[in-house]
């Protein structure tokens, strides 16, 4: 049985979601020689730290670490001082300088950590930096949840396409976006009436520029562009356009000449913009779906849909990177 | 020489054979046949169209051999524009000389709007325009979508490209 200790850093959806599939989840990854152990959860208030693993119970109902944490160090500070095997960075994304996490991330790696994260920031600011810290500290890091949540793309063009070059990927990479599109479309609701709804059902957040103006997108863009296709692509590269003019009448004519109107990311292009997607394309999903269709020179086009974030769901895309860190290994080894 | 023919047959077995059929005896070299089965007429013929290589001197002949047959035969000419396109226009359209906008791409000899449709919800708002270009080959249509891109940024239109687009 390989012990894998494991520091997560970031108590929020994600966080929570990683902590409960770890413990739904412990016999099946035990059945394949994997015993999971979360050892320290760490936000901005502080870090609770259990060498045994935590007690699950301790962290019921709770929703930050105030009054359960047992050491005051939080941040770069709690990732090197404690002793475990991988950190999964789950703290809230900035694409404009990646912090916090790209500090913990590096702290992480550079300490022979295994780094596992959800959170884009970093890897738009730093993808090539990172993953050549990873390299020479001799261990991986893994982001499969940073683009299309639980939509297996990163993992399913590494391991199952290999060997084929990939041409394109273009896609819907925000269900924020998605869920307003659709909405509008189905319903006639202008664009502030379905943001209003996706923001009452906690689809949208307060502040929806990040995902309305097509930032998200944007940056999932270069992640892709750096990791899949080896380019050095920066957020500023990206050409975005989001989709607050869009309007409900737009969608109507564009259905009625057999179109949706889609917030459509692609790579190499390094582009954002609504576009017309033939009713009958395999991009043509609906509500929070996001997909992805890779464009491949030996295996044509290859399309995955799923959802693309809530809190079990990108929890279950961090889980399968750790649990593929290990048996990656074991082949090697 | 390239021309088209846009024809509408009864919708009975053997028509579409014998449409073809004045095409071989007149020594036309068949290019494509595009049989619209789904989008049967008010009168129930089913709209087909023929593009096709011959002696123009011949394509009156093929005419009447068709109608003496019973196949209506709707427009015959050259074909020019043989790729389309749909676009979708979000902005003030109108205002900001819808007639300009199109003639941007008229003008250019190898496009043409074929098809426009106009939704308005109210005068200050903004309003859509669906248009679907054809033109003489697969890079005038890019031609003219770079075109309306610079027109869009101009005017202050957002430019909705098809997906399909990106191929050309
Ligand atoms: N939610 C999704 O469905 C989803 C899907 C895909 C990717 N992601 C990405 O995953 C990451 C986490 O998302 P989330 O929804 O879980 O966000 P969240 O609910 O806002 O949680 C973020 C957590 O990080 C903590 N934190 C903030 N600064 C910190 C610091 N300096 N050190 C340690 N902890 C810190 C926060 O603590 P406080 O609350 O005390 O500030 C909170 O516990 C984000 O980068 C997000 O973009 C989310």
């Amino acid at each position: 049985m390989r012990e894998v200790r494991i520091s997560l850093v970031g108590f929020g959806i994600v966080g929570h979601g990683v902590l409960e599939v770890v413990r739904r989840k412990r016999e099946l990854l035990r059945g394949i020689g994997l015993d999971l152990k979360v050892v320290s959860v760490t936000d901005i208030k502080g870090t609770l730290f259990d060498a045994d693993g935590i007690d699950p119970s301790i962290l019921h109902g709770a929703r930050n670490m105030e009054g359960i944490a047992n050491l005051d160090i939080i941040g770069k500070e709690a990732i090197q001082e404690i002793d475990s095997d991988l950190v999964v960075e789950v703290t809230p994304t900035n694409i404009v300088h990646g912090q916090p996490g790209l500090g913990h991330i590096e702290e992480a790696l550079s300490s022979g950590k295994h780094v596992v994260t959800s959170n884009k920031g970093p890897l738009v600011v730093a993808y090539n930096h990172l993953q050549e810290m990873a390299q020479d500290n001799g261990v991986m890091l893994k982001y499969e949840a940073t683009v299309g949540g639980t939509m297996p793309l990163i993992s399913l063009i590494e391991k199952n396409l290999v060997g084929n070059e990939i041409l394109r990927i273009r896609g819907i990479f925000n269900g924020t976006c998605n869920y307003i599109l659709t909405r509008m479309m189905e319903e006639r609701y202008t664009y502030s009436y379905a943001l209003t709804e996706a923001q009452e059902l906690g689809i949208a957040e307060a502040d929806p520029a990040y995902d309305v103006d097509g930032i998200d997108t944007a940056g999932k863009v270069v992640i892709l562009a750096n990791s899949i296709f080896g380019m050095d692509a920066k957020y500023e590269d990206v050409s975005v356009t989001g989709i607050r003019d869009i309007t409900p009448e737009a969608l109507n004519l564009a259905w009625e000449r057999g179109y949706h109107i889609k917030l459509i990311g692609e790579v190499p292009a390094l582009k954002v913009m609504p576009m017309l997607v033939p009713r009958r394309s395999p991009l043509a999903v609906g509500g929070t779906l996001n997909v992805a269709s890779i464009e491949t020179d030996l295996s044509g086009t290859i399309t995955v849909t799923g959802l693309g974030a809530g809190s079990i769901e990108t929890a279950s895309a961090i889980v399968s990177d750790i649990v593929s860190i290990y048996t990656s290994r074991q082949i090697d080894g | 020489m390239r021309l088209s023919m846009d024809l509408e047959l009864q919708d009975i077995p053997g028509q579409l054979m014998q449409s073809l059929e004045p095409f071989k005896r007149y020594k036309g070299n068949i290019i494509s046949v595009v049989h619209h089965r789904d989008r049967k007429t008010p009168r129930g013929t089913v709209p087909v169209q023929i593009v096709f290589e011959i002696d123009p001197s011949n394509i009156e002949n093929i005419k009447n051999h068709l109608e003496e047959n019973g196949i209506v035969v709707v427009r015959a000419g050259e074909d020019r524009f043989i790729e389309e396109i749909s676009v979708l226009l979000i902005g003030h359209v109108l205002h900001t000389d819808l007639g300009d906008t199109i003639d941007r791409i008229d003008s250019t000899g190898f496009a043409e709007v074929e098809d426009l449709s106009l939704r308005m919800p109210g005068i200050e708002e903004p309003s859509s325009a669906y248009l679907r270009i054809r033109a003489t080959g697969k890079e005038e249509i890019a031609k003219s979508l770079s075109i309306l891109r610079h027109v869009g940024a101009e005017k202050d239109l957002l430019v909705i490209e098809p997906i399909e687009a990106e191929k050309i």
